[in-house]
C-alpha cells in the first residue's frame, strides 16, 4: 500500500440556504487508496464529494492534492482542478445527444483540444477498459444501466484524473446489473486508481477498501480499516457496524 | 412630448372604436372557425378517405397561404368575380373564419386522438349511435381540452385581424394610421395601438384561461 | 385563366418578388434565430435583471400584431430620428418578432434539460459557455425544433406584411400587376402556389433536418 497522500481535505463546512450540512470535515485519502463513504442518505456524501469537486464551493477549508493547495477564487484554476479529479454520478449524467464514443470524446476534443481522431482513438480505449467498446455507436437510451454506469467511468478516465469520486454508483441499478459496474471499479483500484466513493455495498467495501469513513449529519463520526469498524470484537459496538446491520436486514 | 400626448388623447376615443370593430372580426371568425372546424375534425379523424383528403388539402390551402394574399384572393378576386358584394368588415371575418377553420381543425383533432381509447365503443355499448356518441361523449371532453389551443389562436386571429388594414376594415390600425397621417404623431400613436392590442390579447387569453379552471374536472388532464 | 398572360408577365414579375422575399426571409430567420437564442438563454439562465428585460421583449413581441412592429419601425421611428429603409424595417420587424416567439420555444426546452447535464460537464471541466455551447445547446435545439420550425414557416407567410411598408417582394409584385390588369383571382391564387410552394418546401427541410437530427430515445423523458 502506498503511504503518500493525494488529497487532503481540512475543516470544510458548507451551508446552504441556512441549514449546515457538512460541518468541519477532515480526511486524508492517500495514493492508490480505494477510501468508502457511508451513511444514512442526507447526510451529506453527495455534498462533499461534490465540494471536493468544487461542483459545489465550500464556504470554508482547505483541500489540497497532490501537495498543491486549491485555490477556488480563479475561474480558470478551478476548471483545471475539475479535470483532475474524476467525477461519477448516481444517475449516470451522461449526455443524451451523444452517442457512447461521442460521450468519451467529447471533453478530450472541446477541453483538452485534442484532434477528433486523437480523441477518438483515446475513448475507444477506454470504452475497451470499460468493456463497452461493442457499444460505442449506441446512445444513452439505448444502453442498460449498468453499461450506462461504465460509460459514465469510460468519460471520466479519459480525462486521466489524479482521483475519482464516486457517489453512489450502483445505487440506481437493478440487482443484476450492480455486480459488472463493481468489477470495473475493482479492477481499477487493482490498478492502483485512487478512488474515494459513497456506497451502502457493505461487501464491497469489506473485502477491497482501505478505508471506511462513516459519515451523519454532515460530520465524519467514524473512521478506520474496515476490520476494526466493522468487527463484532470491540467493548461496544460501532456507529458504522450498527448502521451496516441495519441496512443489510433491509436489504435481505 | 406634450404634443405626443395631446394627440393621442385626442385620438384615443376614435381609435377605441376601433377595438370594437376588431373584436366583432375576431369573433366572427373564432365561431366560423368553431362551427367548421368541429365537424372537419371529425371527419379528419373517423371520415372516409375522400372526407380525410378533402379535409387535409383544405388544410394544407389555409396553413400555406399568408393572410395578406388570402385577403387580397377573397375581396378583390373571388368575391368581386362572384358578384358578392361583402363589406371589408365582413370579408376580413370571413377570411380569418375559413382560415381558422383550419387551424381549428387541428386543434380539435388533437384533442380527439388525445382521448383515452374504448370512449366510442363504451358509448356504442350503451346504445347510442355513432352521431349521438360523437356529439355527447367525444365533443364535449375534446372542447375541454382544447381551451389552451383556443386561447391560442384567438391571439394569433387578434394579431392577423390588423391586416385587414389594407382591406380598409375600420378596425384599430387602419384607424391609427388614419389619424397619424394627419397629426405626424406616428411614435406615439402606434405605440397606443400596440397596448391596446396587447391589452385585448391579454383579456382573451386570461379570460379563457378562467374558463378552463372553471370547466377543471379533477384527475382529468388536459 | 390566360396562359400568355401567366408565362410572360405574371410569372417574371412574381420571380423578381420571389428573389425579395426569399431576401428578407432568410436573413430574419438567421437573425431571429441568433436572437431567439440568445434571448432564451438569458430568459432561463441570466441574472434576475437581464432574465425579466428579455421575457419582457418576449411578452410585447408576443402581444402584439408583427404589422404595428412594422408600422412602429418604418413610421414611428422617424419621429424620434431614426429613419429606415423598407427593407431594413422589414428584416429588423421579421428578426425581432420572430426572436421573440423563438426564445419562447429555446427557453421550454432549456428548461426540460436535466441539471445533471451541467454538472457532469462542468465535472469534466467544461467552462460555463462550453458547457452551454457543446452540451445544452445541441440538447435544446433538438427539443424546440418542432416549435422553432414552425416559426420559420409562420416566417415565410408573414414576410408578405413587407409589402404593406412598400418593399416590394412576392406579394406586392403581385399586387401591383394585379391592379393594372384587374386579374386579381387569376394572380393571388398564383401568388398564393408561390407560397405554398415554399412553406411545402420549409416542412420537407425541415422534417429531414429532425431525421437527421434525431438520436435514439432522445426527448422523450
Ligand atoms: N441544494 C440544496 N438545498 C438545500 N438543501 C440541500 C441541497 N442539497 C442537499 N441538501 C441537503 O443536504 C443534506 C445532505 O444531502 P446529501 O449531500 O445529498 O446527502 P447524501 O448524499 O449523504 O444522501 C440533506 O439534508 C439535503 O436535504
Ligand atoms: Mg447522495
Amino acid at each position: 500500500m502506498a503511504e503518500e497522500e493525494l488529497l487532503r481535505v481540512e475543516g470544510l463546512s458548507k451551508t446552504i440556504s441556512g441549514t449546515s450540512i457538512l460541518s468541519d470535515v477532515d480526511m486524508v485519502v492517500r495514493k492508490g487508496d480505494l477510501k468508502v463513504l457511508i451513511g444514512p442518505s442526507g447526510g451529506g456524501k453527495s455534498t462533499l464529494l461534490q465540494c471536493i469537486n468544487l461542483l459545489l464551493f465550500p464556504d470554508s477549508g482547505r483541500i489540497v492534492l497532490d501537495g498543491r493547495e486549491v485555490t477556488f477564487r480563479r475561474k480558470r484554476e478551478v476548471l483545471a482542478y475539475r479535470q483532475q479529479i474524476g467525477m461519477i454520478f448516481q444517475e449516470f449524467n451522461l449526455f443524451d445527444h451523444l452517442n457512447a464514443l461521442q460521450n468519451v470524446s467529447i471533453a478530450l476534443r472541446k477541453v483538452r483540444r485534442m484532434s477528433s481522431r486523437q480523441a477518438a482513438e483515446r475513448a475507444e480505449r477506454e470504452l475497451e477498459r470499460v468493456g463497452i467498446w461493442e457499444q460505442k455507436g449506441l446512445y444513452p437510451a439505448e444502453l442498460s444501466g449498468g453499461q450506462k454506469q461504465r460509460l459514465s467511468i469510460a468519460r471520466a478516465l479519459a480525462m486521466d484524473p489524479a482521483i475519482l469520486l464516486l457517489d453512489e454508483p450502483t445505487s440506481a441499478l437493478d440487482p443484476e446489473l450492480i455486480g459488472e459496474v463493481l468489477a470495473v471499479i475493482r479492477d481499477l483500484s487493482q490498478r492502483g486508481m485512487t478512488m474515494l466513493m459513497a456506497t451502502h455495498q457493505m461487501g464491497f467495501a469489506r473485502t477491497l477498501a482501505q478505508e471506511i469513513m462513516f459519515m451523519e449529519q454532515g460530520r465524519i463520526v467514524e473512521q478506520g480499516a474496515p476490520q476494526e469498524l466493522l468487527s463484532h470484537s470491540g467493548a461496544e459496538q460501532s456507529r458504522t457496524l450498527s448502521f451496516c446491520s441495519k441496512i443489510n436486514e433491509l436489504y435481505a | 412630448m406634450l404634443e405626443s400626448l395631446l394627440a393621442v388623447k385626442n385620438a384615443l376615443p376614435y381609435i377605441l372604436q376601433g377595438s370594437l370593430v376588431t373584436v366583432g372580426i375576431v369573433l366572427g371568425a373564432m365561431l366560423i372557425g368553431l362551427a367548421l372546424g368541429l365537424p372537419m375534425a371529425v371527419g379528419q379523424v373517423y371520415g372516409t378517405r375522400p372526407i380525410r383528403y378533402t379535409a387535409a388539402i383544405y388544410v394544407w390551402f389555409f396553413r400555406g397561404i399568408p393572410v395578406l394574399v388570402l385577403f387580397f384572393l377573397f375581396y378583390f378576386g373571388l368575391f368581386n368575380a362572384l358578384n358578392l358584394n361583402l363589406s371589408a368588415i365582413v370579408t376580413a371575418a370571413l377570411v380569418l373564419g375559413l382560415r381558422g377553420v383550419a387551424y381549428q381543425s387541428q386543434i380539435f383533432r388533437g384533442g380527439i386522438e388525445a382521448l383515452p381509447h374504448g370512449q366510442l365503443k363504451a358509448a356504442r355499448a350503451l346504445g347510442m349511435s355513432d352521431t349521438r356518441a360523437v356529439v355527447s361523449i367525444i365533443l364535449p371532453q375534446v372542447l375541454r381540452t382544447s381551451i389552451p389551443g383556443w386561447a391560442n389562436e384567438y391571439s394569433i386571429v387578434l394579431k392577423d385581424s390588423a391586416i385587414a388594414f389594407v382591406l380598409g376594415a375600420p378596425e384599430i390600425l387602419s384607424r391609427t394610421h388614419f389619424v397619424a397621417s394627419r397629426t405626424y404623431e406616428h411614435f406615439a400613436l402606434y405605440l397606443t395601438a400596440g397596448v391596446i392590442y396587447f391589452c385585448l390579447t391579454w383579456a382573451g387569453v386570461h379570460l379563457l384561461h378562467r374558463l378552463e379552471k372553471k370547466l377543471y374536472i379533477p384527475g382529468y388532464s388536459s | 385563366m390566360d396562359p400568355s398572360f401567366i408565362w410572360s408577365e405574371l410569372v417574371p414579375a412574381l420571380n423578381k418578388g420571389l428573389i425579395v422575399s426569399l431576401l428578407l426571409i432568410v436573413p430574419s430567420a438567421c437573425i431571429g434565430l441568433l436572437l431567439g437564442i440568445l434571448v432564451g438563454f438569458s430568459r432561463t439562465f441570466g441574472p434576475p435583471w437581464l432574465s425579466r428585460a428579455a421575457s419582457a421583449y418576449a411578452t410585447i413581441f408576443r402581444g402584439t400584431p408583427l404589422l404595428v412592429q412594422l408600422f412602429m419601425l418604418y413610421f414611428g421611428l422617424p419621429g424620434i430620428g431614426i429613419y429606415l429603409t423598407p427593407y431594413v424595417a422589414a428584416v429588423a420587424g421579421f428578426s425581432l418578432c420572430s426572436g421573440a416567439y423563438h426564445s419562447e420555444y429555446i427557453r421550454g426546452a432549456l428548461l426540460s434539460i436535466k441539471s445533471g447535464q451541467i454538472r457532469a460537464a462542468e465535472s469534466l471541466g467544461f467552462s460555463r459557455v462550453k458547457t452551454m455551447v457543446h452540451i445544452i445547446l445541441p440538447q435544446a435545439m433538438r427539443r424546440a425544433l418542432p416549435g422553432v420550425g414552425n416559426e420559420l414557416i409562420y416566417l415565410i407567410k408573414y414576410s408578405s406584411l413587407a409589402y404593406i411598408i412598400t418593399c416590394i417582394e412576392l406579394t406586392g409584385e403581385g399586387k401591383i400587376l394585379a391592379a393594372q390588369t384587374f386579374r386579381y383571382t387569376e394572380v393571388f391564387l398564383i401568388v398564393g402556389c408561390y407560397y405554398l410552394l415554399l412553406v411545402s418546401l420549409a416542412s420537407v427541410g425541415l422534417r429531414k433536418l429532425e431525421d437527421m437530427l434525431r438520436v435514439p430515445g432522445f426527448g422523450k423523458g
